[in-house]
C-alpha cells in the first residue's frame, strides 16, 4: 500500500463507519498459540459465524512486545518485520489480545522510525483489530445465548484500554447474553500485574498485584472471569489455580463460541 | 532475568529486594491503598469531562513544551527580569555547588535559623543536612515535612510527604519529640501541637527556604503554590528568602500559568486551587511594611541539561510534580516511596531518577512497572512515562554512544552508563528469540517441540521459580494453534 492509499483509507474511515469487510486476517498471538490455542480458534470460528472469510497466515509469530518491553527494541522490530511480510494483503488484521494489538497499532510506527519499512509498518498498524472492538464496532454482531445462567465478570487488559480505547466493547458483547449476568469489578481497571517479565522480575510486587486483583474479583461473586488478554488470564488464573480457588478464568472468545455455538 | 549477579553490590540493595520489606509491612500497605484511593477519586471528580480535561492537558503539554523549546532563552529572561526586580539569581551545575550557594547566602547574612517551605529540589540537594554540618538549624514548615523530618524520614511521595504514615503513627512520634505534649489522637489538636511549634520558628527565624513550583520569565515572577500558609510565611515574613529550583520550571509568559495552575492542584490533591497561591516578584521596596529585605533564587542544572539534549527524553523536564502518576501506579500503591530509594519515587522518579543519576545506579528503576500505562492517561502535560520507561530500558542493556549518533530517538543511547543492565545470558535468549520468530519454518519447529516437552520444565527451573511460587504452572497444548487452523480448514493466505 502506498502513502497516498493510505492516506485515503483514512479519510474514508474517519468519514464513516468502517465497511463491513468479506475476508480478514487471524493474528493468533505467540501466547495464544502454545497455551491458549482454544481461545485463537474460538476467535476465528466465531468471525466465520459472523460471516466472514478467516485468513491464517503460517507465516505469523509474535509482534515483537517481549524484546521491546525489555528494552531488546532491535530484535523486536525484526520479529516485527517478519510479521509485516506475513500480512501481505490490505484487509483487517483482527487479534484476539488488546496487548498485542495495542503494540502492533501504537508502537510500530515509533519502532520503525528512520527504517524503509516504517510505511509499511505504518499502513500493517492501521490494519489491527482488537476481536472484541472488531465485533461490535465494524461487524456489529447479534449474538443469541444458548447457554445455562451464569454470572461472569470482566477484567480489561491495561493495554486494551490505554492504547486500543476498547472499555465498552467486550461488556456490550456479554450484555446481548440473554442468561448472562455481568458483574463489574470495582477494581477493574487497575493492572493485575502480568506485565511480561516484570511478573518475574519483580515477582514480589507482581504477587501482591495479582493477588489483590484475585481478591477484588472475588468481592464480585462471579465464578467466571472473562478476558480478553491471555497474559492476564494466565497471571490471574494461575494464581487462582495456586490458590486453589474455583474461579474459572477464561478467554471471551471460547465463552462466546460456547454459549452461541455449543463450542 | 536478573542482569549478572554482583555488578551493582555497590549500589546496595536494588528495588526488587527492597520491595518485600514494604509488601510484608501491612499497615504500610493499608495506609498507601487508602490514601492513593482516595486521591483518585479526588482527581477523577475535578476531571468530570473527558473533553475538557483532554483540550486542557493538551494546553498544558504545549505550554511547557514551548517553554522547553525555548529553555536557554527564557532561563535568560528569567534572570535579567528577576535581577530587575531586585532578585538575585544564582546558577548551579550541581547539588554541591547549590548547597555552596545557599550557605554562602546565609553565613553572609550570619543567619542561624532557616524556616523551611516544601522543597523536592532541596531534597535532591540533601540541604538540611549540608547546613546542619555548618552550624545552621533548618526546620521544615510543610506539616508533612515536619513530621518526617521529626522522624528522620525522607518523603515518601513528593507532594504528601508522610502519606506512608496514619494518625496513630503520628500521635506516638509527636508525644515522642515535641516536649510536653501529652500523646493524643485528635487531629485538630495534633495539628495545633505543631502550628505552636513552627510558629515560634517562623517569628524567630533568620532565612526563609522555599522552592520554586512556576518561574515567569516574561515578569520574572516566581509563583509557589501551598495550603498551609507556611510557604507564605517562609517567603515573607524572615528578612532573607532564598529560593531554589530546576532550570526546567521556567515558563515564558504569566498567561502560561493559568492552565498550569488548572491542571496541578486538581492533579495532585483533587482540589479546584490550594488555599495559596503565592506570586513573588522581589524583595521589600522602599516604604513596604513586610517582605524580606533579600531575595534569592537557585537555579539548579544537577543533570537537567543532559536530559534536554535529547528530543524524546527531554519530554521528562515537562514534569510539574504533581504526582497524579504516582498516586494512579499500582506499583507505587504497593511499595510506597522509600522502596525506590530515590528523590523522586513512582513513575515519573523511574524515568527521571537513572537520566539524573545514571543507569549504573538506577538502572533496574525503569523495570519496576508493568507499563499498564496508568501514569500517561493522567499526566497533565501528557509526559510518555511508559515509552520512555522502555527507551531507558534499551539504554540499559546498550553502551552510551559518544559522541551521540543521530540514530532516531528510540534507537538512541545518551544516558550515563548505558549498557550497566546488560547480562549476557539475556542478550543471548532474545537473539535467540529473534532467530526463531522471524523464521517460520523454525517457529513452527520450536513450538511443535515445545507443545511435546515445554510442560516437563520443572515449576522450579530458574525463572519458572518466580512464576510458580505465586501462581500454577502454564500449560503447552499438544497442539498449537496453527496445528488447529489448519486442520480447521482455515487458509494460509488470501485466495487470488
Amino acid at each position: 500500500m502506498t502513502t497516498t492509499n493510505l492516506a485515503a483509507t483514512n479519510t474514508a474511515a474517519a468519514a464513516r463507519p468502517a465497511a463491513r469487510p468479506d475476508t480478514v486476517y487471524f493474528f493468533g498471538t505467540c501466547l495464544v498459540d502454545m497455551l491458549y490455542p482454544e481461545a485463537g480458534l474460538a476467535g476465528m470460528d466465531l468471525l466465520r459465524h459472523a460471516g466472514v472469510h478467516v485468513v491464517f497466515p503460517e507465516g505469523q509469530s509474535c509482534c515483537g512486545q517481549p524484546a521491546r518491553n525489555s528494552g531488546y527494541v532491535e530484535e523486536a522490530r525484526e520479529v516485527a518485520r517478519a510479521q509485516l511480510d506475513a500480512f501481505p494483503s490490505d484487509i483487517p488484521i483482527v487479534v484476539p489480545s488488546g496487548s498485542c494489538a495495542g503494540m502492533m497499532k501504537t508502537h510500530y510506527a515509533h519502532l520503525f522510525e528512520g527504517d524503509p519499512d516504517q510505511p509499511r509498518a505504518i499502513a500493517f498498524a492501521a490494519r489491527i483489530h482488537e476481536l472484541t472492538a472488531f465485533f461490535v464496532n465494524v461487524l456489529g454482531v447479534k449474538l443469541a445465548d444458548k447457554g445455562a445462567p451464569v454470572t461472569v465478570t470482566w477484567h480489561p487488559s491495561c493495554h486494551s484500554l490505554r492504547e486500543m480505547g476498547v472499555s465498552e466493547e467486550p461488556k456490550a458483547l456479554l450484555r446481548q447474553l440473554a442468561n448472562v449476568t455481568l458483574v463489574e469489578n470495582k477494581r477493574e481497571r487497575e493492572c493485575c500485574g502480568f506485565g511480561g517479565t516484570f511478573a518475574v522480575r519483580q515477582a514480589a510486587v507482581s504477587t501482591a498485584m495479582v493477588s489483590d486483583k484475585l481478591a477484588s474479583v472475588r468481592e464480585t461473586g462471579a465464578g467466571t472471569l472473562l478476558s480478553g488478554d491471555c497474559g492476564c488470564l494466565m497471571n490471574i488464573g494461575g494464581h487462582a489455580e495456586k490458590a486453589g480457588d474455583g474461579i474459572r478464568c477464561r478467554h471471551i472468545a471460547e465463552f462466546l463460541m460456547e454459549r452461541c455455538h455449543g463450542g | 532475568m536478573a542482569a549478572d549477579g554482583g555488578m551493582h553490590a555497590e549500589h546496595g540493595p536494588r528495588f526488587a529486594e527492597r520491595a518485600p520489606d514494604a509488601l510484608n509491612n501491612p499497615q504500610l500497605r493499608r495506609n498507601f491503598r487508602r490514601a492513593m484511593d482516595g486521591l483518585m477519586a479526588k482527581r477523577a471528580a475535578q476531571f468530570p469531562d473527558p473533553a475538557y480535561w483532554a483540550e486542557l492537558r493538551e494546553r498544558g503539554a504545549a505550554v511547557k513544551a514551548r517553554a522547553l523549546a525555548k529553555l536557554p532563552d527564557l532561563l535568560e529572561r528569567l534572570e535579567s527580569r528577576l535581577t530587575a526586580n531586585g532578585v538575585q539569581v544564582h546558577w548551579a551545575e550541581t547539588t554541591e555547588e547549590a548547597n555552596a550557594i545557599v550557605l554562602g547566602i546565609l553565613q553572609q547574612a550570619g543567619a542561624r535559623t532557616v524556616i523551611k517551605g516544601k522543597s523536592m529540589v532541596s531534597e535532591e540537594m540533601h540541604l538540611n543536612a549540608h547546613l546542619e554540618r555548618h552550624g545552621i538549624e533548618a526546620v521544615e514548615s510543610d506539616l508533612g515535612e515536619y513530621i518526617i523530618q521529626l522522624a528522620g524520614e525522607t518523603p515518601s511521595h513528593i507532594v504528601m510527604p508522610c502519606i506512608h504514615k496514619n494518625k496513630d503513627e503520628i500521635s506516638d512520634l509527636f508525644a515522642e519529640k515535641i516536649p510536653g505534649l501529652e500523646r493524643t489522637g485528635d487531629v485538630d489538636e495534633l495539628t495545633a501541637a505543631a502550628r505552636r511549634v513552627l510558629r515560634e520558628r517562623f517569628a524567630n527565624a533568620d532565612a526563609g527556604i522555599s522552592g520554586v513550583n512556576f518561574a515567569v520569565a516574561e515578569t520574572g515572577t516566581l509563583v509557589l503554590i501551598e495550603n498551609e500558609g507556611n510557604g507564605r510565611l517562609s517567603t515573607t515574613l524572615p528578612p532573607l528568602h532564598i529560593a531554589v529550583t530546576g532550570i526546567e520550571k521556567v515558563v515564558e509568559y504569566l498567561d502560561d500559568i493559568p492552565p498550569l495552575l488548572a491542571l496541578l492542584p486538581r492533579s495532585a490533591t483533587g482540589q479546584p486551587i490550594t488555599t495559596y497561591v503565592n506570586m513573588i516578584s522581589g524583595p521589600r521596596k522602599a516604604g513596604e511594611k513586610d517582605g524580606p529585605t533579600a531575595v534569592h533564587l537557585v537555579l539548579l542544572d544537577a543533570g537537567r541539561s543532559r536530559v534536554y539534549q535529547d528530543v524524546e527524553l527531554a519530554d521528562t523536564l515537562r514534569c510539574i510534580r504533581c504526582a497524579a502518576c504516582m498516586n494512579h501506579c499500582p506499583v507505587y500503591t504497593r511499595v510506597g516511596g522509600h522502596t525506590y530509594n530515590a528523590i523522586y519515587p513512582g513513575p515519573i522518579g523511574k524515568i527521571l531518577t537513572p537520566q539524573l543519576q545514571g543507569l549504573d545506579a538506577a538502572g533496574d528503576q525503569p523495570h519496576a512497572s508493568t507499563l499498564c500505562n496508568a501514569c500517561a492517561e493522567v499526566c497533565p502535560v501528557k509526559i510518555p512515562i511508559p515509552d520512555l520507561l522502555v527507551r531507558l530500558r534499551r539504554e540499559a542493556v546498550r553502551p552510551t554512544e559518544t559522541p551521540a549518533t543521530h540514530l532516531p530517538p528510540l534507537y538512541s543511547t545518551v544516558v550515563k552508563d548505558g549498557g550497566a543492565e546488560r547480562s549476557w545470558t539475556e542478550s543471548l535468549v532474545w537473539a535467540g528469540w529473534r532467530l526463531v520468530y522471524t523464521r517460520p519454518l523454525l517457529y513452527r519447529m520450536v513450538t511443535r517441540a515445545l507443545a511435546w516437552g515445554g510442560n516437563w520444565v520443572p515449576a522450579d527451573a530458574p525463572l519458572m521459580r518466580d512464576w510458580t511460587k505465586a501462581r500454577a504452572k502454564p500449560r503447552f497444548k499438544p497442539r498449537t494453534l496453527h496445528d488447529l487452523a489448519r486442520e480447521r480448514g482455515y487458509l494460509n493466505e488470501v485466495p487470488k
